[in-house]
């Protein structure tokens, strides 16, 4: 692992919210982050609720704003730093190298199941028979119902929202990941299926960064733990 | 990725009289991305769009367009003859009302062909034939073309006119709450195709709404704009999840959740 170079770094990131609703009162998040994920590398944030790991992820996502420090991922063999790239950029890293799998579904209206997992790879310039063949793969292996494939995800019940979630997050080679509990609402079964997914994407190279809470899922895929209490800001600050 | 912006806007302000309108405003719009203007009533984003668009005088600032030779212009500074043909070519304005973008009294045929016999196009097959693959692209039946849209629905009216923008491959289009007046269900079907439209065709919009779910769906970026300032500007899920600025705090935190 040490002679590869990173795919996902970060150093001396720091976050806090300032709500200026409420008298402007700072809610600091974390400070100084440093750590680096390798390719094949499952590294996964641990520490209680409230601690600022959904907030990295969304950090390293760009989704949430940096304060200070670097977040840097690979794409197209360069390191483009989140922290201060412009809008475009991101929505380019994001296209190309950088995906993520939340707990819940943002439904588009009207778009069925099979093309909200296709999307990824048709915005990639893959052709849309192509994708979708993906697509219904990936929902056949997740045990999604073939009958719901050609319908818009917003009626669905949670377990199947996050399959249609999962399954668009890993349509795509992309070599940085991001899982924010993508598990949480599955059986056994689909868990399963999920962890065989993560194993492949690690023998593939992909760096990925996780948040699990199920502690038997952790111990199966996580080749390290990053307790995020670590970063927590001092409470004087 | 295109290395070249489609406009550049610097230090734009439009003024009525001593009141602003807009001002300050600087910003790039690259091909194929979407960027919504929000804001509420009065904060100078439909002032913006309609100078943009050379509806409206700017009082101070420059606007540079890429234009289809590859010459960037002032849009300032275009002979009225060139604005016109801009706007009849390589531009789209999609109003909220329909009735201000169509002809209510021709056909919806005629609708979609007047403008492509604005670019050039006098063969009459061809210019039927063009209008009734749009109307299809935008869900209106291909029966309907001999009918005029005052006889449509709000939402037809709408698909509409956003046939009679697009049908020139413009590479730019100003939309002003092009969601506005329908209902919630028309809305989705509407944002639906045109977000399926925008990426197709790789067209640049600007966006004008003050629903931010609208600009959710359908934009890259976003410009938060109030008392005729931009106050904060990034991409559009940074801003609606962490807005910075106590304007978009309070924006953000109004919205009502289903």
């Amino acid at each position: 692992m040490a002679a590869t170079l990173p795919s996902l770094s970060l150093s001396g990131v720091s976050k806090s919210f300032t709500m200026h609703l409420q008298g402007g009162i700072v809610l600091p998040v974390v400070r100084n982050v440093g750590f680096e994920v390798h390719p094949g590398e499952c590294a996964v944030l641990s520490g209680p609720s409230g601690v600022g790991k959904s907030s990295l992820l969304k950090m390293a996502y760009g989704n949430y704003a940096v304060e200070a420090g670097a977040i840097r991922i690979r794409h197209l063999g360069e390191m483009v730093d989140i922290a201060t790239a412009s809008p475009r950029t991101i929505l380019e890293v994001r296209r190309d190298s950088l995906g993520y799998v939340t707990q819940f579904l943002r439904v588009v209206p009207r778009v069925s199941a099979l093309d909200v997992v296709a999307e990824p790879l048709v915005a990639r310039g893959t052709e849309v028979e192509t994708a979708r063949a993906r697509s219904r793969d990936l929902l056949a292996r997740l045990n999604l119902p073939e009958r719901l494939w050609s319908l818009p995800p917003a009626t669905f019940s949670g377990g199947e929202q996050q399959r249609v979630n999962i399954a668009r997050g890993f349509i795509t080679d992309h070599p940085v990941l991001l899982l924010d509990e993508p598990t949480a609402s599955l059986d056994a079964r689909n868990r399963q299926v999920v962890i065989d997914m993560i194993g492949e994407k690690k023998a593939a190279g992909v760096a990925l960064l996780g948040i699990f809470h199920d502690e038997d899922v952790r111990d199966r895929v996580a080749d390290r733990l990053i307790d995020v209490a670590l970063f927590a800001p001092e409470k004087a600050a | 990725m295109t290395s070249e912006p489609l406009l550049r806007v610097t230090g734009l302000e439009k003024m009525y009289g001593t009141r602003v309108g807009c001002r300050d405003v600087s910003f790039e719009l690259w091909p194929g991305e979407v960027l919504a203007v929000v804001g509420e009533s009065g904060s100078g984003k439909t002032t913006l769009l309609n100078t943009l668009s050379t509806r409206l005088a700017a009082t101070a600032g420059r606007a540079e367009y890429l234009m289809r030779d590859g010459v960037w212009r002032n849009l300032f500074d275009l002979s009225e003859a060139e604005r016109r043909l801009l706007m009849r070519t390589d531009w789209g304005f999609v109003h909220q009302n329909p009735a201000d973008g169509l002809r209510m009294t021709v056909s919806a045929g005629a609708n979609v062909g007047e403008r492509l016999m604005a670019v050039g196009e006098r063969h009459y097959g061809r210019i039927r034939s063009t209008a009734v693959d749009w109307l299809t692209r935008v869900e209106i039946a291909a029966d309907r073309v001999d009918d005029e849209p005052r006889r449509f629905s709000g939402g037809m009216r709408q698909r509409l006119q956003i046939a009679r923008n697009l049908v020139t491959h413009p590479r730019l289009v100003f939309m002003d709450e092009p969601t506005g007046g329908l209902d919630v269900s028309v809305q989705a079907r509407l944002l639906d195709l045109l977000r399926g439209l925008v990426s197709d065709l790789g067209i640049s919009v600007i966006l004008v709404t003050h629903d931010l779910a609208v600009a959710r769906l359908l934009s890259h970026r976003m410009m938060v704009m109030k008392d005729g300032l931009v106050v904060e500007t990034g991409l559009t899920d940074r801003v609606l999840d962490d807005p910075r600025e106590p304007y978009t705090q309070l924006l953000v935190s109004s919205i009502l959740m289903v």
